[in-house]
């Protein structure tokens, strides 16, 4: 039996818990420490934990309430928002986090990605791509919040920050973001054929079928937001995560 | 989480604290080479060989922590610890199916060899947190606390006489990490 990863994405504006919808319209849901103390309990495997207004605000990661955040999680941390220096990276793993998200610098300064997998080693450099379809239903990677289009073609993107040495992509559909209309399965195809390194599925779970799903389509993770910070489509707001016999019987037992 | 445990705790690179120490924990994420110079270059090694050879300190390793205790790596050029007779070798992907991605970065199960107070109220079911691309191969089964499966059967746990060593994280694997480790805080 091969375990995989099922990864709680949770947002934040500064040190508020938002969910958005396409990376808009943020809701407010709470507070980030009570929500990591939720998903202790519910015993899970990994947090993602992204600060979706630190690069538009021009302001560093929240270097006390990460820490703060980190000596309350009991499983694997990756942090990602407002990072663009080494020196930011080296403070973040300092914390005590594990693994540093990158995304809107990625375009302008890869270098960064090779010199920081030198030092902290490769499986703790994430490289988060924001993708959304153009008019012509072609992919289009994004970053600074799904704002700004990058303008190198997706595959060549990430065929060159895998070769910078990224550990680990984590694909998040803006298209889907928040819809609950299950992965962009053709996205993450597509994408974990072009490249080695692992994918994290995220953007549009729905059930623990569409986790399934995004691994037999290539990932070897999956991400979620909405699904595990609301009770479902109607939104009402509820921490929560599936039971490991669960995980068990309807994933990693049919892979 | 030693916090949580009510653990006393520093994190030191000095001699003298060392010397005071009574249990010490060797962690570490990153290249053996790396791990074993920055050991050579604090001037720990002497302390380290002196409190666990001879005072018999408790001490448990943690991922290349572990690693460190043994003769040598396949990962790099320079000697380990040698307090356990065992490699490191990198994860062999020729016996792995092909979906199985080298580095192992998942939770997966222990399957334990010998009973062992670290291990006091855990069981074969008890998931732990791994990220490594190399493993430790005991020479000497007797070393061998625990196995794992990850494509093919590895050794995730070593323990011998008042030296442990866990590929894992326990650190970052809930109530049975710290289990773990306030079992070792107790030894």
């Amino acid at each position: 039996m091969r375990r995989i990863r099922i990864i709680p994405v949770l947002t934040l504006q500064n040190e508020k818990l938002v969910k958005t919808i396409r990376f808009k319209n943020p809701t407010y849901i709470g507070d980030p420490i009570n929500a990591v103390k939720i998903f202790n309990e519910k015993e899970v495997d990994e947090i993602v934990i992204l600060d979706i207004t630190a690069t538009k605000e021009k302001r560093e990661p929240n270097y006390s309430k990460i820490e703060e955040i980190a000596s309350e999680a009991f499983m694997p941390f990756a942090y990602g928002g407002g990072i663009s220096t080494l020196a930011q990276i080296e403070k973040l793993f300092k914390l005590g986090i594990e693994k540093v998200v990158l995304n809107s610098v990625l375009e302008t300064n890869m270098n960064l990605v090779t010199e920081a997998t030198k030092i902290f080693g490769s499986q703790s450099i994430v490289a988060s791509i924001d993708v959304k379809k153009n008019l012509f239903g072609k992919n289009q990677a994004y970053k600074i919040s799904g704002t700004t289009k990058v303008d190198i073609p997706l595959l060549d993107f990430v065929k060159q920050l895998e070769q910078a040495g990224v550990g680990e992509f984590f694909i998040n559909s803006i298209d889907k973001d928040g819809t609950y209309t299950g992965y962009d399965l053709a996205l993450i195809n597509k994408i974990s054929s072009h490249v080695n390194a692992p994918i994290v599925a995220c953007g549009g779970a729905c059930a623990i079928e569409s986790f399934l799903l995004a691994i037999q389509n290539g990932a070897s993770a999956a991400a979620a937001g909405s699904m595990f910070v609301y009770t479902g489509a109607t939104r009402g707001i509820l921490i929560n995560y599936p039971k490991q016999e669960d995980l068990v019987s309807k994933i990693y037992q049919l892979i | 989480m030693l916090k949580r445990i009510g653990a006393k705790t520093c994190i030191s690179s000095n001699v003298d604290e060392i010397e005071q120490a009574e249990k010490i924990i060797l962690p570490g994420v990153g290249h053996f080479d790396f791990g074993m110079r920055n050991l050579k270059q604090s001037g720990l090694i002497e302390v380290l060989n002196k409190k666990v050879l001879k005072d018999k300190v408790p001490l448990l390793g943690i991922c290349l922590g572990a690693q460190l205790l043994g003769n040598r790596s396949e990962e790099g050029v320079e000697k380990g610890l040698g307090w356990i007779n065992m490699d490191v070798v990198k994860f062999d992907s020729v016996k792995m199916p092909e979906n199985y991605k080298i580095p192992h970065m998942s939770w997966n199960e222990i399957e334990i060899k010998k009973s062992s107070k670290l291990l006091e109220g855990l069981n074969n079911k008890s998931r732990f947190y791994f990220v490594h691309s190399y493993h430790m191969k005991c020479n000497d089964e007797n070393d061998v606390l625990t196995n794992t499966n990850y494509g093919y059967e590895f050794t995730s746990a070593v323990e011998k006489d008042n030296i442990f060593g866990v590929q894992f994280h326990p650190e970052k694997s809930h109530k049975f990490g710290m289990k773990l480790l306030d079992n070792f805080v107790k030894i």
